[in-house]
């Protein structure tokens, strides 16, 4: 459960986010989307108690994230996933180590086993784990990169929120597929809650049913797809922009595939 | 930033890695500093020394300057230009690459993942490091002894040891231990302080080794100056 009231937040004197509320069910899957720069980042850093609201109230499963001690936020971090924008994938550590960060840290697991779920995470996510788990991040694609931060936050024992920030961005359509299907198996099996943030207005369809639409640091539009479709505020409209024509056509696509 | 430094988990692995990065990435540079600083100070010392006929003083001195300022401040300075820029280049470079936060979103303090054990390693190093540039210099300096100033072998050596008393020691190795504190928290600081990408990690990368070198100048001062003397009716 991810609360957030009445939240201002900046990094500096300027507000990034400005009275920002919603609320996110156990088992919810909500989309974020909006221009670049409205703030959809860092809402996900407040999320993880990266940072702190200027004024209002974090609450995830009902604590207030923001007045916690540090051990507690780390403890209640274990239970969180969350996939970078830019991957920020341990760059001195191999990519086996950078999936399994997780399970070495905060299981007794032996090497083995941690490889044999390492190895089957990366088949998971489309990647050849053979040729790649024993090399450094930089010597993959980004495409490639991305894939494996996603199995890195995917990969922990028991998360029960966990947060995407543009995970297709830069994947081929397979691997997008790949991505997406992963997304939503995860938030059915384990009934997690689940923050995608994403451009691509056809993803958004797929992972969820809730859409945020936040710009300049406001929420513009929170519902459904049918809202979305019909929202009369200029922001969102011209946010969605030519994507608004084509919504129906990939709504009835997706529909049709069984999403 | 401090009370975490302390305290479980203690990163094992993490700290064996930096003591062979550390420890051993450094021998060499130690090694030939403590050689050529120790020959270079015992030629001028045994020029003038001699002027005086005093030439069997040259190991007295030698032990003394050492062990008490040259062999502390000559490693503490190398290890803060080899070691502080790497801690906080490092530290920066994994600042702004989100890879700090990445760590902290799995529930990782960075500063016990990553200061800690630098900070471990750097107490054990830089002393150990301070000895062996000491042995390497008066080394160095037995060899111009012999080949350069003529002095007997045993000569030098009996001086030697005469100044290599509890108290030199003592001060020789509370130094260390001192500059290493300097090296570690500056350096991990300016790392995790370090902001504005790219060049902003080389700025503090700067900053760090210029202010841990000045701090350990400064600091060795105020130490053979006031701490020192005042230890004197106990040593
Ligand atoms: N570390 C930071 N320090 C200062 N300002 C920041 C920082 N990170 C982000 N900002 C500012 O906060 C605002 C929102 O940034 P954020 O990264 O949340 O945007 P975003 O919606 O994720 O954009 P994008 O779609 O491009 O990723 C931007 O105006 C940005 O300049
Ligand atoms: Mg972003």
């Amino acid at each position: 459960m991810i609360e957030f009231r009445n939240i201002d937040f900046g990094y500096d004197e300027k507000l990034v986010l400005r009275d920002v509320s919603f609320d996110i069910d156990p088992t919810e899957s909500v989309v974020i989307m909006g221009p670049s720069g409205s703030g959809k980042s860092t809402v996900l850093r407040l999320i993880l108690g990266l940072e702190c609201p200027q004024r209002g109230e974090i609450r995830i499963d009902g604590r207030n994230i923001c007045v916690m001690k540090e051990k507690d936020k780390q403890e209640l971090r274990k239970s969180i996933g969350m996939v970078f924008q830019d991957g920020a994938l341990f760059d001195s550590r191999t990519v086996g180590e950078n999936v399994g960060y997780y399970l070495i840290e905060h299981t007794g697991l032996s090497w083995q086993e941690i490889e044999r779920r390492v190895r089957e995470m990366l088949g998971f996510v489309g990647l050849d784990a053979s040729e790649i788990i024993d090399k450094l991040p930089e010597e993959l694609s980004g495409g490639m990169q991305r894939r494996v931060a996603i199995g890195r936050a995917l990969l922990s024992t028991d998360p029960k929120i966990m947060l995407y920030d543009e995970p297709t961005t830069g994947l081929d359509p397979q691997s997008t597929e790949n991505v997406l299907t992963l997304i939503n198996k995860l938030t059915r099996e384990r009934s997690i809650s689940t923050v995608v943030v994403t451009h691509q207005i056809a993803d958004a369809l797929g992972v969820a049913k809730r859409f945020i639409v936040i710009h300049e640091g406001e929420v513009a539009f929170d519902g459904d797809f049918v809202g979305l479709r019909d929202c009369r505020d200029d922001r969102v409209r011209n946010f969605l922009g030519p994507f608004r024509a084509s919504m129906d056509l990939v709504a009835e696509k997706k529909f049709m595939n069984g999403v | 930033m401090v009370a975490s430094l302390f305290g479980r988990p203690i990163y094992i692995a993490e700290t064996m890695e930096q003591m062979y990065l550390i420890g051993i990435g450094s021998l060499f540079l130690v090694v030939l500093t403590g050689l050529f600083s120790g020959q270079g100070f015992a030629i001028a010392f045994a020029n003038e020394l001699s002027d005086f006929g005093a030439k069997d003083y040259l190991g007295r001195i030698m032990s003394l300057a050492i062990v008490r300022e040259l062999g502390p401040t000559l490693t503490g300075l190398m290890m803060a230009a080899r070691v502080a820029s790497g801690i906080t280049a490092e530290i920066g470079a994994m600042k702004s690459s989100n890879q700090l936060d990445a760590m902290r979103s799995f529930g990782i303090d960075p500063i016990k993942k990553i200061a800690a054990p630098r900070l471990i390693t750097l107490i054990v190093m830089v002393p150990a490091m301070t000895v062996i540039c000491d042995a390497v210099a008066i080394f160095g300096a037995w060899l111009i002894a012999i080949f350069h100033a003529h002095i007997s072998s045993t000569m030098y050596w009996a001086a030697i040891r005469e100044r290599l008393v509890f108290g030199n020691i003592f001060i020789g190795l509370v130094k260390p231990v001192v500059f290493s504190l300097v090296i570690a928290f500056i350096s991990c600081y300016k790392g995790f302080t370090s902001e504005g990408g790219t060049k902003g990690v080389g700025q503090a990368t700067t900053d760090s080794v210029v202010m841990s070198s000045i701090t350990i100048l400064i600091t060795n001062f105020v130490f053979t100056k006031f701490f020192f003397p005042m230890l004197r009716g106990y040593l």
